[in-house]
């Protein structure tokens, strides 16, 4: 269960939000809403610890983030606004380094099956730099695929993707949900996740 | 946790045989500045031999710097480096194997050409020795202490020239224990000391350099 407790966002002089709280049960879906520059970013980034919060605590199965780190970030899943692929390396290749880093042991036959879900068949061996930009976004997306981790942590993940692959990713959302996973998301598309308790956060 | 250092390495390494421009360049670089001196002094071998260690030094100082501004900016830019930041591994760890792989890849190349090179100098062969000794243990200091300005200056405009001016100040040591074992070794003395000292220096900054990285770079993330 991720808990956040009276978080306040400050960015140079600007106070974007303060005295936000929420809980994140299993099975819960937080559709982060918001206009432009109203601090969604900026909250996922907190509550992921890359960005501290000006006051607050953020607590992960009760206990405040900061404490556990590395428990904490082995339970996470984060997606922003960056792919995190590189150009020169394969859709292949890019997925095995992120599940490396993420501390993922990934045998090559379910790589190929999440590329293949995300409509990259034959394309696995193609360096990422011949891809458009929807496709570059599937390549990122086909992590999600396979991820157990049970926090996920989306930054518009809807961005770049085309109709079909905007149902899929839902599919996914709420299969994870389904498996009592949680997730929080930004997104400014109106999109159906079928299952699991989905909520409105709006800020700003 | 040797893993993780391994599979940075294999990536990054992967990466650069992917774009050997970057490699070759460098190296180029170091070829053609030390290159230049016996060209441009003449045929005066005592005076080459004096210059030799010095001017070799130099020139390996401005090889890495080349490479150090896309250090962490290539994994920042594409979002890469959050992810890394976001592993369940310690972000120090991340970085050695950063640093590594930065000197496998700029590092590595200077020690393995630096004899070539030492023969236009007309260096003698105890000399030359010494030298690519000491290049082979010193540009891991430099790229560790490179890392840090890298993590620095990130994301910061006209970065590359501030790199420079946090990072050269700090290269001195390195360089002058780096020529001063082969000046050492060409006057009778022995630089034996020199590379000891060299070797604490490379020890130090692969051992404590990417954790003050690290520190810079989860700035740099916020």
């Amino acid at each position: 269960m991720l808990e956040a407790d009276n978080l306040e966002c400050l960015r140079g002089d600007n106070r974007l939000f303060a005295g936000l709280g929420f809980t994140l049960a299993p099975g819960e879906l937080i559709y982060l809403q918001g206009r432009n520059g109203a601090g969604k970013t900026s909250l996922l980034r907190m509550l992921i610890g890359l960005l501290p919060p000006e006051s607050g605590d953020i607590r992960w199965q009760g206990e405040s983030i900061g404490k556990q780190r590395d428990e904490y970030h082995a339970a996470l899943c984060y997606l922003g606004h960056h792919n995190a692929i590189k150009e020169e390396l394969t859709p292949l290749e890019n997925f095995h380094h992120a599940a490396r880093f993420a501390g993922q042991d990934m045998d090559e036959d379910a790589a190929l099956d999440a590329l293949a879900q995300v409509g990259l068949a034959g394309r696995e061996d193609l360096p990422c730099r011949y891809l458009s930009q929807g496709q570059k976004r599937r390549v990122a997306l086909a992590r999600l695929v396979v991820d157990r981790r049970p926090l996920w942590v989306l930054d518009e993940p809807f961005v770049a993707l085309d109709v079909a692959a905007v149902d899929w990713l839902a599919q996914i959302i709420s299969a994870h949900l389904q498996r009592g996973g949680m997730a929080i998301m930004t997104t400014h598309q109106a999109v159906e996740i079928p299952a699991g308790a989905v909520r409105e956060l709006r800020i700003g | 946790m040797l893993k993780i250092i391994f599979s940075v390495i294999a990536r990054d390494l992967q990466l650069a045989m992917r774009r050997q421009a970057d490699i070759v360049s460098a190296l180029f670089f170091f070829v053609i500045v030390v290159s230049l001196f016996p060209l441009g002094i003449g045929p005066e071998t005592d005076l080459l031999r004096k210059l030799a260690p010095g001017v070799l030094w130099v020139a390996a100082l401005l090889a890495t710097m080349l490479s150090l501004p896309r250090l962490f900016a290539d994994d920042h830019r594409d979002g890469t480096l959050e992810q890394l930041a976001l592993s369940p591994y310690p972000l120090g760890l991340i970085v050695t194997g950063k640093t590594i792989a930065h000197w496998l890849v700029s590092g590595l190349p200077l020690a393995l050409i630096a004899p070539i090179l030492g023969v236009q100098f007309d260096l003698a062969a105890d000399a030359l020795w010494v030298l690519t000794l000491t290049i082979l243990i010193g540009t891991p200091a430099l790229s560790g202490i490179g890392a840090i300005g890298a993590a620095l200056t990130l994301g910061l405009r006209g970065g590359g020239v501030l790199l420079s001016l946090l990072v050269l100040p700090l290269y001195i040591p390195v360089l002058i224990f780096g020529a001063g074992a082969v000046e050492a070794t060409v006057s009778g003395l022995g630089g034996d000391g020199h590379l000891s000292l060299l070797a604490a220096m490379t020890t130090a900054a692969i051992g404590f350099a990417p954790w003050a990285s690290a520190a810079a770079l989860k700035i740099a993330l916020e």
